[in-house]
């Protein structure tokens, strides 16, 4: 087999991926009719040879690395396509980087055979999947052009070395990859996979690298999925239902359609029996028009009729109470998620015992880019740029509503403004889908910022009620936390005994520390749409645990660092349930490292508050250390200081700008942010609602420790620094002004107890 | 042959040329060119960008734009792209993140400070940001933070440290060519 009869792809496909993102750079904005790709294949020349599936070099020495995972922010685009170039040994200024599409082609039995793996993006394990796959796949592109040097210049291979974009001889001759890439992509492919470099050869991975996209996003070029247009396409609007479970009694569409412009007016039911995140999420009215202000001139016509189903009643204040009520109970749990030694018996034992209870609200996903989706639905072919986290996901829900073959739906994911969770699912595909199809046209739909908000997959509000012994020397010998809270698992057909598992970790902190350790998770019952959502359930057991262990070394008088130490103890590995171990070593190192930072030795006698929180995810370790001033009765944040240990750093340029985003985020919703709902309505719908913390709320700067560790390889760091950065606030806040912030939003509840 | 009468009246030949009407329409001037728009005089200007001449760099964020991710220049003042009918922009010279570059493709040294500081996050907002920084180093070419405060934009990724570090880097490069 050659090795450009190796790639799944045919050749044609990879060039209309690759010419819509070129054409959208190279055209001018005005020739938009022209610009839209996919551009013809013509226009792109055919100057590109195949080395797999990933690599593209031209006569000229120029790469083209392409990127398989949606990057939603989280830099994936660019640290990718690193691991490949560095593999390659390319020269990083010679790559492009192309935005792969959905990779698929038709299998057996007509499902669908994924041509890159895996493709998700936002869920914390791009990197790790990258690290298992994609360095041969450099690997293998390096393997071919040092074949083809071998063959030329009569020496063998394993003489010959590779550096930036040339192979060079023991004697110095020197043969550059754009001369040697015709002779390699007509080689045979190894029998086995050419091995990937040694970690010491790296060149790249390790070295800080700009964001990829940073060009086009500064000058505006950057196309998103809401970006993007189609001749003949019709722009849909939505108004849906504002009762999950309700229905539509009547809507009059005459005054919509006298408005210049709109062209019709559709309805959108959820299909019954289909899983959340692949139906419509609630009933809507969808207003056609030629551009979006007919739309939404049409939409602010319409008078529907709403009939509010079961949940009309129901308020996130009544849902709060039904989960006090679970916890006062003497009621059984729903799961017991974890039970070590005997924590009854340890508390009869007990020198003293402490308890608090944590209530944390409902979140929503507050994507910069509002859900949208272009869909073209043609006898044979379906054609969508979609904002998607997850494709293969999103290709599922097209199949199921067109019944295409698999290589019949072509799906292209732009750069996403934001994910979160939120794009995991994808309702809004299915409606834009469900609409081109009955119209005929091509569909832009767009979510306004109202039905954004109302219309989420949102955050459970939880209840953690956590009780410790303390025993006669002061040690920690039992810890209980019991959590009340929506699952984001109900009705996506999980069985009921694991519907815990998106709310509480067996493994999380303190367990494997504590002798006696126990979590039970107690189920509530919603109407609100539930879903993914960053860093869960870490977040609130994060907040809970480690605000939870600042108050215990409160009660003992000690300084909260020392608790934590003596609770960690010495470095030592304890096994996980999830098969993973927990290194208290590195769990010590990152708190340290943030204590000495943030200089801990003035936690006693420093006018500011300092507060500090650690924990543990999938094999990474964070710690914040914040430091909080109060003048008057007016809060500030002066200082944070967050270390990470994510084993092996692919871009530490990228991972600093995720480990200081992930803490603003988490202390912008940490301080403001709750989603309410009242006679089962939300109450959110515009950004006023949900303020996200302005430049002033937030810290001027995150300072940054990252644990040199390329001993270990490399993890997800997304959402690493999600979890700790409100404890850590919430700690300060107690140092600084002696109230305990037990309920989020913060700056709510801490102006109710000050 | 009679002689040609001296006082007669040259006789010039049409022309076709007629006087050009009144234009109607809003005329405005985007990134340097000049545009005319008839249609309604309602449409905000956000929607005029995007769907009319598909100049997507500016954002939509919502239905008033709270979060900055609409905010383009009218006569130099930044503004919510979606609070803006065409009808009151007649005349008005408007730029957008595209037109911050030079023409010869030269960043605006803010474009260039997010490039070095790496300021992005998924990079939906990242254009109203610019607007509103280049308009803040405009008014105070050397801001202090609490003139960075006032910036009205959100993000939800956290770029807001790496954005003051990209002002602060724009700036510091106008002092020390000044």
């Amino acid at each position: 087999m050659s090795a450009s009869n190796g790639i799944a792809l045919p050749r044609r496909r990879f060039l209309q991926i690759l010419a819509g993102t070129a054409g959208a750079l190279v055209v001018g904005v005005r020739l938009a009719e022209a610009a839209e790709p996919p551009l013809p294949p013509e226009w792109l020349g055919n100057h590109f040879q195949e080395l797999g599936a990933y690599v593209r070099i031209d006569a000229e020495g120029n790469v083209l690395i392409g990127a398989r995972d949606p990057d939603t922010g989280t830099g994936v685009a660019t640290a990718l396509p690193m691991i490949i170039a560095d593999e390659l040994d390319a020269d990083w200024n010679r790559v492009s980087v192309v935005q792969l599409g959905l990779g698929i082609a038709a299998g057996a039995n007509g499902q669908p055979q994924w041509t890159y793996g895996r493709q998700r993006g936002g869920t914390g394990d791009s990197i790790p999947a990258a690290w298992a796959d994609l360095r041969q796949a450099g690997a293998l592109a390096r393997w071919l052009l040092t074949q083809a040097a071998a063959r030329r210049l009569g020496i063998a291979a394993d003489r010959l070395r590779c550096e930036a974009g040339t192979v060079i001889a023991p004697d110095g001759r020197r043969v550059t990859y754009g001369s040697l890439v015709d002779d390699a992509s007509k080689l045979d492919l190894p029998r086995q996979a050419p091995a990937p470099k040694a970690p010491e050869r790296y060149t790249l991975i390790g070295k800080p690298v700009g964001d990829v996209d940073a060009h086009a996003i500064v000058t505006g070029h950057a196309k998103y999925a809401i970006d993007h247009h189609e001749a003949e396409a019709l722009v849909a609007v939505l108004l849906h239902c504002p009762w999950p479970d309700g229905t539509l009694a009547g809507v009059d569409p005459a005054p919509a359609l006298a408005v210049p412009g709109v062209v019709k007016v559709m309805l959108l039911k959820p299909e019954p029996g289909q899983q959340p995140g692949h139906t419509v999420i609630a009933p809507a009215v969808a207003v056609l028009a030629e551009n979006t202000w007919a739309a939404l001139q049409g939409r602010d016509q319409l008078k529907p009729e709403w009939k509010p189903g079961a949940s009309a009643a129901a308020s996130s204040g009544a849902l709060e109470q039904q989960a006090t009520a679970l916890l006062d109970g003497q009621g059984a749990p729903t799961t017991r998620v974890r039970d070590n030694g005997d924590v009854d018996k340890a508390g009869k034992r007990a020198a003293r015992r402490f308890e608090a209870s944590y209530y944390q609200p409902w979140l929503a996903h507050a994507c910069a880019e509002p859900m949208n989706c272009l869909a073209r639905i043609d006898k044979d072919h379906a054609s969508l740029v979609v904002p998607s986290q997850a494709p293969q996901q999103a290709w599922a829900v097209v199949q199921r509503l067109t019944g295409l073959a698999p290589d019949q739906i072509e799906i292209r994911v732009p750069r996403v403004g934001g994910g979160y969770g939120r794009r995991l699912d994808h309702d809004y595909v299915a409606e834009a889908v469900m609409l081109a199809k009955a119209v005929n046209k091509p569909v832009r739909l767009l979510w306004t910022r109202d039905q954004d908000f109302a219309h989420d997959w949102y955050r459970s509000a939880s209840v953690h009620r956590i009780s410790a012994v303390i025993d006669g020397k002061r040690n920690l010998v039992a810890w209980n936390q019991r959590v009340a809270s929506a699952s984001a698992l109900a009705g996506r057909g999980v069985p009921a005994d694991r519907l815990w598992s998106s709310e509480v970790l067996p493994d999380q902190l303190p367990a494997g520390l504590v002798p006696n350790y126990r979590s039970d998770w107690y189920a509530l019952e919603s109407a609100l749409p539930r879903g993914p959502h960053r860093a869960m359930p870490h977040l609130s057991n994060a907040f809970a645990a480690e605000s939870f262990v600042d108050e215990i070394a409160h009660l003992l008088r000690e300084d909260p660092l020392k608790t934590r130490l003596r609770l960690i103890g010495d470095p030592r590995m304890i096994a996980l349930k999830n098969g993973g171990t927990l290194d208290t070593g590195r769990l010590r190192n990152v708190l340290q490292l943030v204590a000495d930072r943030i200089e801990w030795k003035n936690w006693l006698r420093s006018v500011n508050g300092l507060g500090i929180a650690c924990w543990t995810m999938d094999g990474a370790y964070v710690a914040h250390a914040i430091e909080t001033s109060l003048q008057g009765d007016k809060l500030g944040i002066e200082r944070v200081v967050c270390a990470v240990d994510v084993g092996r750093v692919i871009n530490p340029l990228g991972l600093q700008g995720q480990v200081a985003g992930a803490t603003l985020d988490a202390l912008s919703t940490a301080l403001n942010l709750a989603v309410t709902y009242k006679d089962g309505q939300i109450q959110q719908h515009d950004w006023k609602d949900y303020p996200l913390a302005s430049m002033a709320q937030l810290p001027d700067n995150v300072e940054v420790i990252v644990v040199p560790d390329d001993a270990r390889p490399p993890t997800g760091a997304s959402f690493l620094a999600m979890p700790t950065a409100a404890p850590a606030l919430a700690n300060a806040v107690f140092r600084v002004s002696a109230v305990r912030v037990r309920r989020l939003p913060l700056m709510k509840e801490f102006q109710r107890l000050s | 042959m009679a002689p040609a009468q001296a006082h007669d009246v040259p006789v010039v030949p049409d022309s076709g040329i007629v006087p050009e009407k009144a234009r109607g329409g809003i005329g405005i001037e985007i990134n340097g060119e000049r545009f005319r728009h008839e249609g309604d005089p309602q449409m905000p200007l956000l929607w005029y960008l995007r769907d009319v001449l598909r100049l997507t760099g500016t954002k939509y964020g919502g239905a008033r734009g709270e979060n900055g991710a609409d905010l383009v220049l009218v006569n130099d003042k930044p503004v919510s792209a979606i609070a803006q009918p065409m009808a009151k922009l007649d005349g008005k010279r408007i730029t957008t993140v595209e037109g911050l570059a030079a023409n010869d493709g030269v960043l605006h040294p803010l474009q260039q400070a997010f490039i070095d500081e790496d300021a992005i996050g998924c990079g939906y907002c990242t254009p109203g940001w610019l607007i509103a920084g280049v308009d803040l180093l405009k008014r105070k070419p050397q801001p202090s933070d609490a003139d960075i405060d006032r910036l009205p934009n959100t993000c939800r990724c956290g770029c807001q440290t790496r954005v003051r570090a990209a002002i602060k880097r724009a700036a510091a490069g106008r002092a020390s060519q000044a």
